[in-house]
């Protein structure tokens, strides 16, 4: 156990990214412990979105490596991210109204049963699975409602829940607070422990300070595509972060 | 991984909804049964022979005539897309079937062999022509539908535009290959052809029964195969469906491919019931299969639709047709009250919505 603690999850050296002749990310390090929270912070543009969507596989890296879980990988699309363990909870959640809960849970990776030839659905074993990843994640969430009926924080669940399907070791939450009320942004704050007390490392990226710092072990902020800070969240302060994000203060 | 649970999930913030607001209850589709059971007894009162065998079995050849298409396009409308081309495709499988029919029933060809008259054709193995011809029917549908499936998913081009396009490229290579004279089924075995498209097993007319079995078919490709998920998934939230993971490209050329094939057998089907094929056969059809799968609760912006809906859809529109040539009513008021159905169905439908 000593040593799967002292591996990290997720190791970024070096990472840059060139859109033509302009450069997004500059000499990017990072490293994240399994079960550790990291916050991701910058104001828009500073190259957030670009860092995550190379982890997740949208794009390559100009320059750089990846390991994950100690390997080096290279992701040509979103779906190899997957397939090692890296799960990303969209800002606008990627959810389908018009389904239910539990089919929204297992999208792309139905639960079947073969009937000689063909192959159909497994209802109830995906609506059993929903249902405990909803109790999981303490969301009072039934697998049978659907999505076009829930509240945010409900979405948020199901969301979270799909990237429990496959033991992911990595879930990335693009902006999970950005569009939903005060009592959601705490059941979603939860969620986010739930997958903490299961070993699995969070990157969050938000822009809310106040979310940040309530569950975030460390921060990492980042400005004009490099990193300026990478600090244990005890180490810092609401302004400190502020100020590095707007470029008040350089570097710490 | 599994977390043990201190205590099992309550439900106390989150209430059930009541079963009369869930599931077919708080459809369109529900709605409009509805309004067609009231509008089948006030036909009875209407007509006395509104409710005989011989007007049920009229009623139910006649909208199995558009129903089966309907079924097709429903896919199509689930996924947010629209295909126009299906009444020129009815037009073109009929007409290449009964071609492809009649040019292996000429004297000479591998398949027939004259009989000792001399005069009379006759085919080697019975029914393989009309298999034949058949196949070569749905094959064009097919590749029609391939290609409205790779413009659209492909290619990127809008469903509408493309659609439209195909509309007129169809209608016009059906004119094309008949010379505009149109085709008539002929041969030795154009009596089975006869027989499986205008004949009746038991007093219920073939159509119906083909359409029941893929209304059945499809009812469970849609509810219980990974591919109906998807076609659903599609029509709720597309970029969430490629997110996923799921075979965007591939799940849009097949629901188009099977639009086309559903329109081509609805052809080939019409035309055994009219005796020809025309070139002008089912023009504007497309929009009665429409209006149909829309007033039976289809989405056009996608995500909701199936079987049930376009078959009540159907009946709709020809028991309106049926009630108002019993009641003596003016025909061509047909097509002014059918407009107006399918306004008040949307409506009623976005008056609930609104409500709960």
């Amino acid at each position: 156990m000593a040593s799967a603690d002292t591996t990290p999850v997720l190791e970024l050296s070096g990472i840059g990214k060139e859109f033509g002749a302009i450069r997004a990310l500059h000499g990017v390090d990072m490293h994240v412990q399994p079960g550790e929270v990291v916050g991701l912070m910058g104001d828009n543009g500073a190259g957030k979105s670009t860092l995550v969507k190379i982890i997740a596989g949208n794009f390559r890296p100009s320059h750089g490596e990846i390991r994950f879980g100690g390997n080096a990988v290279h992701f040509n699309r979103p779906i190899d991210a997957r397939g090692v363990g890296i799960e990303v909870v969209y800002q606008d959640l990627a959810l389908a109204d018009n389904l239910t809960a539990a089919a929204n849970v297992f999208l792309g990776r139905e639960l079947k049963r073969k009937f000689g030839p063909l192959a159909l659905l497994d209802h109830k074993a995906m609506a059993a699975r929903a249902l405990e990843l909803f109790g999981e994640l303490r969301s009072e969430t039934r697998p049978d409602d659907l999505v076009k009926q829930m509240s945010g924080g409900q979405r948020q669940a199901v969301a979270i829940a799909r990237t429990r399907l496959s033991n992911a070791r990595l879930v990335m939450m693009d902006e999970p607070t950005a569009a939903i009320s005060v009592r959601q942004v705490e059941q979603v704050l939860g969620l986010i422990h739930r997958l903490k007390e299961q070993g699995v490392a969070v990157m969050l990226i938000s822009h809310r300070m106040p979310d940040v710092f309530a569950v975030c072990d460390r921060v990492i902020v980042m400005r004009r595509g490099e990193k300026r800070a990478d600090k244990p969240i005890h180490e810092t302060s609401p302004e400190e972060v502020t100020a590095l994000i707007t470029g008040a203060k350089e570097a710490a | 991984m599994a977390m043990p649970l201190e205590s099992p999930v309550t439900f106390s913030n989150v209430g059930k909804t009541k079963w009369w607001r869930r599931g077919i209850f708080a459809s369109q589709t529900g709605y409009v049964i509805l309004a067609l059971l009231v509008l089948m007894v006030v036909m009875h009162f209407a007509s006395p022979y509104f409710f005989t065998e011989g007007n049920m079995q009229n009623v139910a050849k006649n909208f199995s005539f558009i129903a089966i298409a309907t079924l097709g396009i429903t896919f199509v409308i689930i996924t947010g897309g629209i295909d126009l081309s299906v009444g020129s495709m009815m037009c073109f499988s009929a007409m290449i079937t009964s071609m492809v029919m009649v040019e292996l029933s000429a004297p000479g060809s591998p398949f027939v062999h004259l009989a000792a008259d001399g005069k009379t054709v006759v085919s080697n193995v019975p029914g393989l022509i009309l298999v034949i011809s058949v196949l070569a029917g749905l094959c064009v549908a097919f590749i029609v539908g391939l290609v409205n499936g790779f413009c659209i998913a492909v290619l990127g081009l809008s469903p509408f535009v493309t659609t439209l396009g195909m509309l007129s490229i169809v209608r016009g290579l059906a004119y094309v290959v008949s010379n505009g004279r149109g085709s008539f089924p002929g041969g030795p075995d154009a009596d089975y052809f006869y027989a499986l498209t205008s004949g009746d097993v038991l007093g219920v007319p073939a159509p119906f029964i083909y359409l029941m079995i893929l209304a059945a078919v499809m009812a469970v490709v849609l509810h219980h195969t990974g591919f109906g998920r998807h076609v659903f998934a599609l029509g709720g939230n597309e970029k969430a469906a490629e997110l996923t993971g799921i075979p965007v490209v591939r799940v849009k050329i097949e629901v188009y491919v099977l639009c086309a094939l559903a329109a081509g057998l609805q052809g080939i089907i019409i035309s055994g019931w009219l005796g020809s094929a025309p070139a002008n056969m089912a023009t504007s059809y497309e929009l009665n299969v429409i209006a149909a799968a829309v007033i039976g609760g289809a989405n056009l912006a996608g995500g909701i639709g199936g079987p049930l809906g376009a078959i009540v859809g159907c009946v709709l529109l020809e028991v309106i047709r049926n009630g108002l040539v019993l009641a003596q009513v003016n025909s061509y008021w047909q097509q002014t009250l059918v407009g107006v159905i399918i306004i008040l169905a949307v409506l009623v439908d976005r008056i609930r919505s609104r409500m709960t």
